[in-house]
């Protein structure tokens, strides 16, 4: 399957082309060649996930790993070596078929968005950068292939946030962004430089005598590489960044912001997972207890946004802390022994890429037809969108985990999983899923039903979508309808055999009553064009529901820590340091350096007969220097 | 002996024929004719390089004559070298004062270069000596070359005094050798040597002898005059090609002869790095004419090239000869932009012509700023990575302080060359350097220079050959 490398190949040099000559390039030329690559790409992938898939299984019934290319980059010892490659295995696989569907859905769908923007081709540069960092991170062979990679990835992701550049919220956005997952990425980086010093290798796959030489660090090193995967994959309270970074275009939200790049951590922790499970068991449970915190911090905010890409902003949050519940609550490598998760966690990460990215790809339908983000410019939109209306309510249905789309099969595994852990943590993320329901639907409502907002719609009539829109929301919807029968467990398990994925009713059951329950609370809250009862709860509980506005003034306390503590008790004295006594020093040294040189200048004096002199006068003090030393 | 062993000496005899080629062809065109001879000497060249790949080791005439893996190496080296800077000359050598003496021009390089070949592989320091000799003297005819002007003429005496001064006195340290073991091959010297008083000093005066060929302190005060003075070109062959065979030599030559008074060499070289180093960059600071100031950044390399020598192991020894190649590519990118600028102003070499360049001529310019990154050792340029890998060799034989000194001195080092690039791209002209396209020579040497400074350092594979090399 050398064909593979074209995956990586194409993408980037896609970037090259465009970034270097795209000005010269009309729009549509440059849009084309993106769209046209990507659909390569596209095709290579599915072909990749064929041949892999249709291949026979090794005998002990898992699919063989392939590294169809691979080169040693830089050596240091024998084991150690950072590496460049290829690694074929069901996760990497299954990711590649996501990133280039979403991608390719995405770059299809710009070209509608997008039209007229200004820097149109730089956009696209960006986007086909941005798939190649992330196809890079997923059939990384190596941790640190994997690092680089991750850090292309934030690389594109700043740029692609601020790409609107003109505008001071994008710019501090893009910033934050990059800022904070970087900060969380030097305890990525910690976490493998330890891994790499006591393993003495970076390879996901050491062997037993490199576990027993370093094999009592590995919870330290997993536990830090997490802090990575947990500044990208937002989870609290490094979360702060996604919310803001949706000031980037749309479409990119949609790519990077749901459905690629901030699962990066959660693929992060499955591929680490079989290091997790035999040296790491506990570590692991803390990864369950970060998602489910955060899975119901950002649920909870996401009923009191009023901005839609915030709402979806902070509901992928949440999904994402689903996920990373899953793979934590994994207690052993079997899939019917507690290894239930691994697999829950990689399907919902497949079905939730999907409809999250038709619900943010709708919304960007919405925003281009109301031209603005909050929810009070909306209202009965469902006359004027029709196709959006239609594929916005099937991503929502998915998503509360109605069957039979997509979120319902996924999120079911990841109860049961949960359930099979502890009954706690089991009710704890079924009540996350109601409200994950309920501000879906109020979104949905306060989008399609309610209020019309008729003197904006009066000035401006909302319409529908171009075909290269809504044609990407068709094709997701279709996949979201139909995405929940694929076997998956027959593909992907947490030890790699197949596994039939079967519903246990008793918590499906369970699952699906609660959901219905939270979706009649919100039709009956905010189906109507007067909403009583929310309005009446917000004037009963106004604290409540202004510190869950403000996200619970996460912001303000990172910002209290930085500015008032850090900035000012540890910044100001070392800048008053470097500024006085470094500049200083060096300044002293450069005007000593610039003084004697010109003492020294006379000595050249152009007078054959002097160099001679030193010459001799050398090789005197030489001689003598070694003779009496 | 016969004549089939005459003939595994390949390079120095094929070398020796072009330039009875070049010689009968200069005396037979008649009309002096530069273009001919101009493809002559560069076809012949390029035949040269490509006959001579090969990586050999072979010892003739009872030892006389030993040429080591490496030392094949460094001849291919020296001579891609000496093709660049023949490319490079190509304005220069056509112009009305010296085109009629083109065949002397080339016949002159060619010489010096087949000097360096059998300084290289000399297995005795009567080779040796003759292959140095052979160097230099036809160097001062280059240097002087353009001989009525007074800057040039003055340059050439200058040079050829001083180097005589230092082959007499090399020449009286080899004496004394000869006196105290009896013999002058390096095999048998280094079976014989013991480092009594006689012994070092006799090795302080050899190194003085090279020390002047790579103008180390206090060995170097000819290096700035006579680059200011000689042709550009010429100072570009000496300040790389001259420099480089002398580097190799030296470093050869300390190893297999004076092997065993390693810690008396090496104390000599640390302290000899230092200062040349160091006083080379506050000469540097303050020159504002831009080929003496490129003699005393010359003199600085060598320092750093010295510590590959300190380091006296494989490493470094593979690090000694990547310096050189990164060296040669980063020195004749800024040479050929020298030259470039001095052919199309009438003359002109002061940093301050070069003020406001950018406006006019980018691509020149981006071209010296990367060679001026390279020499400075800026990452991701190949002279980063040189530079790291002479500093990683010393560092590990435990040459902590020098080390750090000579890195101190980096610092001061980016200083000089980036004031370049500010004039360069900062400091307003008026009338900067007006517009002008350089020749298709000129222009393929630079590409050819630039592909290096980009390549090499990015590429682990030149390394990594070197390092098979000097394992071998």
């Amino acid at each position: 399957m050398e064909y593979t490398i074209l995956i990586l190949a194409l993408p980037v040099l896609s970037f090259l082309l465009l970034a270097l000559a795209g000005m010269k390039m009309s729009h549509r030329l440059a849009g084309t060649i993106g769209t046209l690559v990507l659909g390569v790409v596209a095709v290579l992938s599915y072909l990749t996930a064929y041949q892999y898939f249709s291949a026979p299984r090794t005998a002990d019934g898992t699919y063989a790993t392939l590294i169809p290319y691979h080169i040693t980059w830089l050596p240091f010892t024998e084991t150690l070596h950072i590496d460049m490659g290829i690694l074929l295995d069901p996760i990497s696989v299954m990711m590649l078929v996501v990133i280039s569907t979403v991608s390719l859905m995405v770059h299809l769908y710009s070209f509608g968005y997008m039209k007229g923007e200004r820097g149109f081709q730089r956009y696209y540069a960006y986007l086909s950068l941005f798939t190649f960092s992330m196809l890079g991170l997923v059939v990384a062979t190596n941790i640190f292939q994997m690092y680089v990679f991750w850090e292309l990835v934030g690389v594109s992701s700043y740029l692609l946030i601020g790409f609107y550049y003109t505008k001071p919220e994008a710019i501090s956005a893009s910033k934050k962004a990059f800022i904070v997952t970087r900060f969380a990425d030097l305890g990525f980086l910690i976490g493998i430089l330890i891994y790499g010093y006591y393993m003495g290798t970076f390879t996901f796959t050491p062997d037993q005598q490199m576990l027993m030489q370093g094999g009592m660090m590995l919870p330290w090193a997993l536990g830090l590489m997490f802090v990575g995967g947990a500044g990208k994959s937002a989870m609290f309270p490094l979360h702060i960044w996604l919310p803001d970074a949706m000031e980037g275009p749309t479409p990119v939200s949609a790519l990077i912001h749901a459905a690629t790049m901030v699962v990066a951590g959660v693929y992060q922790v499955a591929r680490m997972f079989p290091l997790y499970m035999g040296y790491a068991p506990e570590t692991i449970h803390i990864v369950a207890y970060v998602g489910a915190f955060t899975a119901f911090y950002a649920a909870a905010v996401a009923c009191a946004q009023s901005d839609i890409k915030r709402v979806l902003a902070f509901s992928t949050i949440s999904q994402i802390g689903f996920m990373m519940v899953a793979l934590g609550v994994c207690t052993s490598a079997h899939p019917h022994e507690g290894g239930l998760g691994y697999m829950a966690s990689m399907f919902h990460l497949f079905t939730h890429a999907m409809f999250k990215a038709l619900l943010f790809l709708g919304a960007g339908c919405i925003i281009h037809a109301v031209h603005s983000n909050e929810m009070s410019t909306m209202g009965g939109l469902r006359k004027y969108m029709p196709i959006t209306h239609w594929t916005f309510l099937i991503a929502c249905l998915a998503i509360s985990g109605i069957p039979p789309f997509s979120g319902f099969f996924s999120k079911d595994e990841i109860l049961t999983a949960c359930f099979a852990f502890s009954p706690v943590i089991g009710w704890v993320m079924t009540v996350i899923a109601g409200m994950t329901s309920f501000y879906m639907f109020r979104l949905y409502y306060c989008i399609f039903w309610g209020k019309e907002n008729k003197e904006l719609h009066a000035a401006h009539t909302p319409h529908e979508s171009p075909l290269t829109m809504t044609l990407p929301l068709m094709i997701l919807a279709a996949i979201t309808c139909v995405a929940g029968f694929i076997p998956f467990g027959h593909f992907v398990s947490s030890n790699g055999t197949s596994y039939d994925i079967h519903l246990d009713w008793s918590v499906a059951g369970t699952s699906i009553v609660v959901a219905l329950i939270a979706i009649a609370l919100a039709t009956w809250m905010y189906l109507r064009e007067e909403q009583p009862v929310a309005d009446a709860l917000q004037r009963t509980f106004p604290k409540l529901h202004r510190a869950a506005y403000k996200r619970f003034y996460m912001d303000e306390l990172w910002l209290f820590v930085t500015k008032k503590i850090i900035f000012r008790c540890v910044s100001t004295p070392l800048a008053w340091f470097d500024r006085h006594v470094i500049d200083q020093f060096l300044n002293f040294l450069a005007w000593a350096t610039n003084a004697l040189g010109e003492e020294v200048q006379p000595l050249q004096n152009g007078r054959i007969q002097t160099y001679t002199l030193w010459f001799l006068g050398g090789i005197v003090v030489l001689t003598l220097m070694l003779l009496l030393v | 002996m016969d004549l089939a062993t005459i003939l595994h000496m390949q390079p120095e005899v094929m070398l020796s024929f072009i330039i009875i080629i070049l010689l009968l062809g200069d005396l037979i065109i008649r009309q002096p004719n530069h273009r001919i001879l101009q493809f002559m000497a560069f076809g012949l060249l390029v035949v040269h390089i490509a006959a001579n790949l090969t990586i050999s080791d072979e010892v003739l005439f009872g030892g006389m004559y030993h040429s080591t893996p490496m030392a094949s190496v460094v001849k291919t080296i020296l001579t891609v070298g000496t093709l660049l800077v023949i490319l490079q000359a190509g304005p220069w050598i056509r112009r009305e004062d010296t085109r009629h003496k083109a065949g002397e021009f080339y016949l002159l390089t060619f010489s010096t270069l087949l000097g360096m070949y059998f300084m290289v592989s000399a297995g005795s320091f009567l080779m040796f000596y003759v292959g140095l000799e052979l160097a230099s003297i036809p160097m001062a005819c280059l240097v002087a070359f353009d001989k009525y002007k007074h800057h040039s003429a003055e340059a050439g005496a200058k040079f050829i005094m001083s180097a005589m001064f230092s082959s007499g006195l090399m020449l009286y340290g080899l004496s004394l050798i000869y006196g105290t073991v009896g013999t002058m091959y390096f095999a048998d010297i280094e079976n014989a040597l013991t480092g009594t008083p006689l012994q070092i000093m006799a090795m302080v005066f050899f190194f003085a002898g090279l020390g002047f060929k790579l103008s180390l302190v206090p060995f170097h005060m000819w290096t700035p005059d006579t680059y200011q003075g000689a042709p550009t070109p010429i100072s570009a062959y000496l300040s790389v090609i001259s420099k480089g065979a002398a580097a190799f030599a030296l470093m050869n030559i300390l190893l297999r002869v004076f092997g065993p008074m390693v810690e008396d060499w090496s104390l000599l070289l640390s302290v000899v790095i230092v200062v040349t180093i160091t006083v080379a960059n506050l000469f540097a600071i303050l020159q504002s004419d831009l080929k003496r100031f490129m003699a005393y950044s010359s003199i600085s390399q060598a320092g750093y090239i010295m510590l590959a020598v300190l380091a006296g192991d494989e490493q470094g020894m593979a690090s000694l000869v990547y310096y050189i190649v990164v060296y040669i590519v980063a020195n004749l990118a800024v040479f050929g932009v020298i030259t470039n600028v001095e052919q199309h102003t009438g003359g002109l070499v002061d940093r301050e012509a070069y003020n406001g360049l950018y406006k006019t001529n980018p691509r020149l310019t981006l071209v010296m700023t990367l060679a001026l990154f390279s020499l400075a050792g800026i990452p991701p340029f190949a002279g980063f990575f040189s530079k790291f890998f002479v500093f990683a060799s010393a560092f590990h034989q435990g040459y902590y302080l020098v080390v750090f000194l000579a890195l101190v001195n980096t610092i001061i080092s980016l200083y000089y060359y980036l004031l370049i690039v500010k004039a360069m791209y900062i400091t307003p002209n008026d009338s900067p350097v007006p517009t002008f396209k350089s020749g298709p020579l000129s222009t393929v040497c630079l590409t050819v220079c630039v592909a290096g400074i980009v390549v090499l350092g990015l590429c682990s594979g030149v390394y990594e050959l070197l390092q098979h090399v000097a394992g071998l």
